[in-house]
């Protein structure tokens, strides 16, 4: 503790199998403010951290459908109000040749509210994070698995966490400075 | 335990080859971009490639210089090198997106160490696409006319025309493929981020990653995003294809005005586009060494893959020829004649015949499909039947049309052939760069693929079951 705050602290695993174990035991102890860290996406780590589904889908379906709207909107105003023309023998609102350019801008809005969204809801992006501070972290995009509990969690003591984390059986613990 | 191996090797073939465990795999794929010097033979390629791709620039001034009236476009072949190439290169970019999104939601794994180059394919065969009909308008500064915007014209795209679906069906094709493909890099741009030793590499990949730091909760909405990403890429490919078909299919030409035009079309971009990621996949895995990600598996695959489509493709000719006759309508018939024996370009027809039906029955055999010599040939033989198809399709049936007074022949002038050669310079200029620059291979997917990825003792993978009920049956023959 170099007078700096503490952000929380972080222990390294070698394999998800031990950082799932640790994740479950975290959470059995009580703690909530907390994060895990891997390479690569591991399902297992949402029940054991007690991470809840995202409404994400959800952004995506609302997206889509103003996509549809918005589709069918632009050609009923172009070709039924602002300026209605007979062409080849269709009538003014001509459904059945209205629906390419509605259905590809559904899945247009809908694909920009799923990426948007998930960067959006992931806070993202975000070029500073008090996790970096920890040198070892730099491996956590290439082999290495973290477990972090933060300082602000309502049972977070410094003593008593890290004499925790370290019963875990991780290969490091670290305090995250601010 | 050793002879149940083996059998279900010679029945699957490993899709991952090599003892590797999250540091190799992270660090053999990531270190062509960081570590590795760039090899000479990148220079040598991208410096023939980039010279081609010069033949399209100074076509495409020499064009806007002169207009149209360049190419050996006329009356009434009004639609030719420009749409046939136009439909030939966004038809192979559609096996990159049905390799990410189609074969992600089927659960195919072995999709993970080609989906990332076979996406930027399809970014890249997109753009040289879309060149084509935007310089075709004749006044491509112009082609924003295309997009519906208020004017002081005071008028609107006439939104009952296949073209203006094209418009659409192209432009978003070409924005979530570019989407889907950025979200699948932001975490190994945080590879490449947390690897790099120099300072402005660590910037840029840093920018690029979007501060990507591997959290749970991150990854699961990641996950979410990208799984609804591959839902949505799907009907999307299908219908660029289709939309593509109905400029065609909507007429009232006949050798056009045909409603198996969709599908048929579909299959033969997955078919072209097949062939084009063999053609990438095969020089890449041996010029970087990437045999143990792109294991004889994935080139096995990819040649049934494209033995299906092609199958469908050929269904798909049996068919015209069949309506043709079937039809009775004397227009329809004389188009069949025409194409088959009876007009000038049926040459053309036989030698598509030859590279789509007659070259892929070779991938009935294993000994072809294993064999990248034959798989690389007959894939440069499927990418020029496709090219052929496109021309018999397009000016064979447009020279021909209902009135013999208004029939003429057409040719190609030089540049015609300058900008499609310059076209191919320019996507393998982009493939070059792309090759040097991002990795080439999805690395936080192949990381995935490894057995240590698993979690033990929680719930059983589905594979995991398969793999026993496998093994158990090999056990009691």
């Amino acid at each position: 503790m170099s007078g700096k705050k503490l952000y929380g602290i972080m222990a390294e695993f070698d394999t998800p199998t031990e950082l799932v174990d640790a994740a479950r035991k975290v959470r059995e102890a009580g703690y909530t403010k907390t994060d895990a860290f891997s390479p690569f996406p591991i399902h297992e780590i949402d029940e054991a951290l007690g991470i809840r589904r995202s409404i994400l889908p959800f952004l995506v379906f609302g997206g889509g459908v103003l996509g549809l709207l918005l589709g069918l909107g632009l050609q009923y105003y172009t070709h039924v109000i602002d300026y209605p023309i007979i062409v080849g023998g269709r009538p003014h609102f001509s459904l059945p040749a209205f629906v390419p350019p509605a259905y590809e801008l559904t899945i247009l809005l809908a694909a920009f509210t799923a990426v948007f969204g998930m960067l959006f809801l992931n806070g993202l992006p975000m070029p500073y994070h008090p996790v970096f501070n920890v040198p070892r972290f730099a491996l956590a995009s290439r082999d290495k698995f973290f477990l972090l509990i933060e300082s602000k969690d309502p049972k977070f003591n410094y003593e008593e966490t890290r004499k925790f984390m370290e019963s875990l059986n991780p290969q490091e613990v670290f305090d995250v400075e601010e | 335990m050793q002879d149940i191996k083996q059998i279900r090797e010679s029945f699957s073939p490993p899709i991952l080859e090599g003892k590797h465990d999250f540091a190799t795999v992270s660090d053999k794929i990531g270190d062509i971009t960081l570590k590795r010097k760039t090899p000479f033979h990148w220079f040598v390629g991208f410096a023939i490639f980039f010279l081609i791709a010069q033949m399209l620039l100074a076509t495409v001034t020499y064009l806007l210089l002169k207009g149209v009236g360049i190419w050996g476009n006329n009356q009434p072949v009004g639609w030719a090198f420009d749409i046939i190439n136009f439909v030939w290169w966004i038809g192979i970019g559609h096996a990159g997106t049905l390799i990410s999104a189609i074969l992600l939601l089927l659960n195919q794994k072995w999709r993970t160490s080609i989906n990332r180059f076979a996406e930027a394919m399809t970014l890249f065969a997109v753009a040289c696409a879309g060149l084509f009909p935007l310089l075709h308008t004749g006044r491509p500064w112009l082609a924003y006319w295309l997009f519906p915007y208020p004017n002081t014209m005071g008028m609107w795209p006439q939104f009952r025309s296949p073209l203006m679906w094209d418009v659409f069906a192209v432009s978003t094709y070409a924005t979530v493929s570019l989407l889907f493909w950025y979200v699948g890099l932001i975490p190994d741009f945080a590879t490449l981020r947390d690897r790099a030793k120099s300072k402005v590499f660590k910037i840029i990949y840093g920018i690029l990653s979007w501060g990507w730091r591997g959290s749970a909760r991150h990854w699961h909405r990641y996950e979410i995003a990208y799984l609804i990403l591959a839902g949505l890429s799907t009907p999307l490919v299908l219908s660029v294809h289709s939309i593509v078909s109905f400029d065609f299919s909507v007429s009232q030409l006949p050798g056009w005005h045909a409603t198996i035009f969709p599908p048929y079309f579909v299959a033969g971009a997955i078919f072209a586009g097949f062939a084009m990621v063999l053609i990438l996949a095969i020089p890449l895995r041996h010029l970087y060494n990437m045999k143990d990600f792109i294991t004889l598996a994935h080139l096995d695959y990819m040649g049934k893959v494209m033995l299906a489509t092609g199958l469908i493709v050929c269904y798909g000719y049996a068919m015209e020829a069949f309506f043709g006759w079937y039809s009775a309508a004397q227009y329809e018939y004389y188009m069949i004649y025409n194409r088959i024996w009876g007009g000038p370009y049926w040459w053309f027809y036989w030698l598509l015949i030859l590279c789509n039906g007659l070259s892929i029955q070779l991938l009935w055999f294993k000994r072809f499909r294993h064999s990248e010599f034959w798989l690389f040939t007959i894939s440069v033989i499927v990418s020029i039947g496709m090219w052929l198809e496109r021309f018999v399709i397009i000016v064979t049936s447009l020279h021909r049309d209902f009135l013999p007074s208004s029939w003429a022949m057409y040719s190609p002038t030089i540049y015609d052939y300058s900008m499609f050669l310059g076209t191919i310079g320019f996507f393998f200029t982009l493939f070059y760069l792309f090759v040097r620059f991002v990795p080439i291979i999805s690395i936080f997917e192949v990381r995935t693929l490894l057995p240590e990825a698993h979690v033990h003792g929680h719930h059983q993978d589905f594979e995991e079951i398969v793999n026993e009920v496998e093994i158990e049956k090999i056990d009691k023959p």
